[in-house]
């Protein structure tokens, strides 16, 4: 048993997931659903079983590290933390459908990782040498994937509130809508999905800034990345405002969310695609 | 005259306050700090302006894009954005503190229906005789509650986590604690960087604006290292330094290990491994020089960049030389040089000679063999040198926001009031957060009431 062997077999439960998902849209039957989930945390379970061996086998092969080191590593670790807080919003709110809208996101994270880019297991460059590496990237991860759920709320939310405004006038259709959680719902989770990915992204902006300052002696440098990271933060504090005092509720918040998931993955991705720095991920450097 | 001038400084204040103003500076400043993503910064690199045209190139740096984030306007943002902060919590602050000090003790009718929840029961007795009761139960579900006497009701009012409301302006007044902890840094402290050749001592260094800066004391780099990973990736660059007082080692500071994020630091200035390198000035490399005949072999010494000609017209340039050609090379280990060789009216040759591997240096056909053998040269280590005295305030900011925001986020300020009049008594309640969650704890406490036997 290799961990590559059990990170495709998470790939097909939640491929397998988001196909029931659907399922579970289409019939409206909640025994559907349920495997959806099921289907879902096993996928987690296994991937968690394959971080894990993973781990162990980098030690194996003496190069011991956590595996959070390349792309492969994060794309992987991003997907997990999309289903665990998935998971947290299934078990704690009961929105089971939030599924059909999040699980897409970590099944195309596992998908690319497994087809797209390169998973050899490679020893740490010096820089990357520290346990700073892995409270900075836990804490930005699990606050991209608050930010990923937002989104998948958000667009549910944009969704449902279309549908709203169309049948007003005509007979409500119910259906496939009947299925999704009150529009009120979904914009109350939005908000919290930003409450809790706000402080943990605002955790990763100064768990990285220790390490910088620990490993080169600047805490900010305008590096690319850190300069994203900001904006990200800017975005979602602008949002947090504009909530508070502005009433930006609903369809304006739900957008708000959107455009902070993009620049969320502007900052994890697109930085290192299209633009230079520091920051390890992503072929570049 | 007064009244115009006290509402245009009115308007200036309500304009510093507006939170209209927090978000456009929010989506401004998100907006301009990618300029500084996709334009170069600093030191402009050559090739970005040969290819950018003179026009936008003199209009950019007038606006101050390629170190924008210290451009006159960026700067402006962010004291326009602190102005904003404060001017707001200056503001609200009070209000907050009377909101929390002097809470709203008795309910007129008119609040009594705004509220969603809440809950009556009946109550047989006397008002008086079912207060102390009804004490007991709030002080043992919520907290000790205050009992106002008013037109013949009693109102208890208990609260809990009230100070919760401030979460909000911990986390604001962090951001102007960090924005102190890089403006005493920026004041205060400098970065610079230094190479140090292996053996030999320092006492300045050079910051990035090109001054001098003296240390008070001297660093000595003792030896220098690099290990390699089999692929031929780099695993670790040591230094081994020692910190000197007036020509004597300082205890403790003897032979320190320094990696990459292992920095040392000593009397407030840090020292972090960056880069190395050798130090070739004047220093030798020797190579050998054989005929493939076996006729008589030659050792000659010889420094970076020169040549020298044999007897036989056959001239040897030596290019540059490596300690360990792994990074480069990785199917090879050890010292090797570049050198280029000209036979007598040939055209001249480049090619690696190893020192490690003399089989391969004689596969090559020529009629001369050359050999590498080394060097005298040593390595030197590159460190950045930082001194922040602001950094801990820095850290104190960091700390006050994280706090500031789990109280602002996830500590909620509840409230309670039970208003007991002849024939029963009515029970309110509402949260400043998460009022779902609190709306599930309020029925949980209506069923609890309506167990009291009053
Ligand atoms: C010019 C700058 C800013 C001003 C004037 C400002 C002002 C305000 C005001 C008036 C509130 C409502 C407070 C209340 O009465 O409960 C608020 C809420 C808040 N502010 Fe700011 N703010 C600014 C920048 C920031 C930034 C950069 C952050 C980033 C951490 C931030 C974080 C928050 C949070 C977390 C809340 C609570 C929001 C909520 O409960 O949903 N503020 N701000």
């Amino acid at each position: 048993m290799t961990s590559s062997m059990l990170f495709n077999a998470t790939t097909l439960a939640y491929m397998a997931s988001m196909v029931v998902f659907f399922g579970f849209l289409a019939s409206r039957n909640q025994k559907v659903g349920l495997a959806g989930s099921l289907l879902a945390y096993a996928g987690l379970s296994v991937q968690t079983i394959a971080i894990g061996l993973r781990w162990k086998e980098s030690y194996d092969m003496g190069v011991g590290h956590a595996p959070l080191s390349n792309l492969y590593e994060s794309v992987v670790f991003f997907s997990w933390t999309i289903i665990l807080i998935y998971m947290f919003i299934d078990l704690k709110y009961k929105y089971r459908i939030v599924g059909a809208f999040v699980v897409p996101f970590a099944l195309l994270g596992m998908a690319w990782a497994q087809l797209g880019l390169a998973s050899n297991i490679e020893p740490l460059v010096p820089a990357l040498q520290s346990n700073w590496l892995l409270y900075h990237v836990i804490t930005c991860f699990l606050g991209y994937a608050a930010f990923a759920v937002a989104c998948g709320v958000s667009i549910m939310y944009l969704i449902k509130a279309a549908h709203e405004e169309n049948s007003s006038s005509s007979v409500s259709a119910g259906g496939l809508m009947s299925l999704f959680p009150p529009t009120r719902v979904l914009d109350d989770l939005n908000y919290r999905a930003i409450m809790i990915g706000f402080p943990l992204l605002t955790l990763g902006i100064i768990t990285g800034a220790a390490w910088a300052n620990y490993a080169w002696g600047t805490y900010w440098s305008w590096d690319p990345k850190e300069t994203w990271s900001l904006i990200v933060w800017f975005v979602y504090a602008a949002f947090l405002h504009a909530r508070f005092t502005r009433g930006w509720v609903g369809k304006r918040a739900a957008w708000l969310s959107i455009i902070g998931f993009a620049a969320t993955i502007f900052c994890y991705l697109g930085v290192n695609l299209f633009l230079s720095g520091l920051h390890s991920y992503g072929g570049g450097k | 005259m007064a009244p115009t001038q006290r509402s245009f400084a009115q308007s200036i204040w309500e304009f510093f306050c507006s939170l209209k103003l927090t978000i456009f500076l929010l989506i401004s400043l998100a907006l301009t700090s990618i300029i500084g993503t996709i334009l170069p910064q600093g030191q402009l690199p050559p090739e970005y302006v040969a290819q950018i045209s003179p026009t936008k190139l003199q209009i950019y740096s007038k606006l101050g894009f390629f170190d924008m984030y210290h451009s006159w306007w960026f700067i402006t943002l962010l004291y326009v954005f602190s102005l904003n902060l404060v001017c707001c919590s200056i503001k609200r602050l009070p209000h907050v503190l009377k909101f929390i000090n002097e809470p709203l003790l008795v309910l007129g009718d008119s609040q009594r229906n705004t509220f969603s929840l809440k809950q009556e029961i009946p109550v047989s007795g006397a008002p008086a005789a079912g207060r102390d009761t009804l004490v007991e139960f709030l002080k043992r579900e919520v907290a000790s509650p205050v009992v106002t006497e008013h037109s013949g009701e009693y109102h208890l009012f208990a609260q809990k986590n009230a100070w919760s409301r401030l979460g909000v302006y911990v986390v604001h007044f962090s951001i102007l604690v960090i924005f102190i902890g890089a403006i005493i840094g920026s004041l205060f402290g400098y970065k610079g960087y230094v190479s140090i050749v292996e053996g030999s001592a320092v006492s300045a260094v050079e910051a990035r604006n090109g001054q001098q800066i003296s240390l008070g004391f001297e660093v000595r780099c003792e030896k220098f290292a690099v290990d390699f990973y089999p692929t031929g990736a780099p695993k670790e660059f040591r230094s081994l330094l020692t910190i000197l007082e007036n020509g004597q080692p300082v205890p403790g500071y003897k032979d320190v290990k320094v990696i990459v994020n292992h920095p040392l630091s000593y009397k407030g200035i840090t020292f972090y491994q960056s880069s190395y390198g050798q130090a070739n000035e004047g220093s030798e490399h020797y190579l050998t020089v054989n005929q493939r005949n076996g006729a008589g072999a030659e050792r000659f010494a010889i420094h970076e960049g020169e040549s020298v000609t044999f007897k036989d017209g056959t001239t040897l340039k030596l290019l540059e030389t490596a300690q360990d050609v792994r990074p480069f090379m990785p199917d090879f280990t050890g010292a090797a040089a570049r050198v280029e060789v000209t036979y007598k009216n040939k055209s001249p040759q480049t090619f690696i000679v190893f020192k490690d591997y003399p089989e391969v240096n004689a596969q090559r056909g020529d009629a001369l063999i050359f050999g590498y053998q080394g060097t005298n040269a040593r390595m030197y280590t590159g460190l950045q040198v930082a001194r922040d005295p602001g950094v801990w305030v820095v850290w104190l900011g960091c700390t006050l926001m994280i706090l500031g925001l789990y109280i602002a986020f996830f500590m909620s300020h509840k409230r309670v009031w039970i208003v007991l009049s002849k024939g029963h008594a009515r029970m309110y309640g509402n949260a400043s957060k998460n009022q779902a969650a609190f709306a599930m704890q309020f029925e949980d406490l209506a069923d609890k009431l309506k167990n009291q036997k009053i």
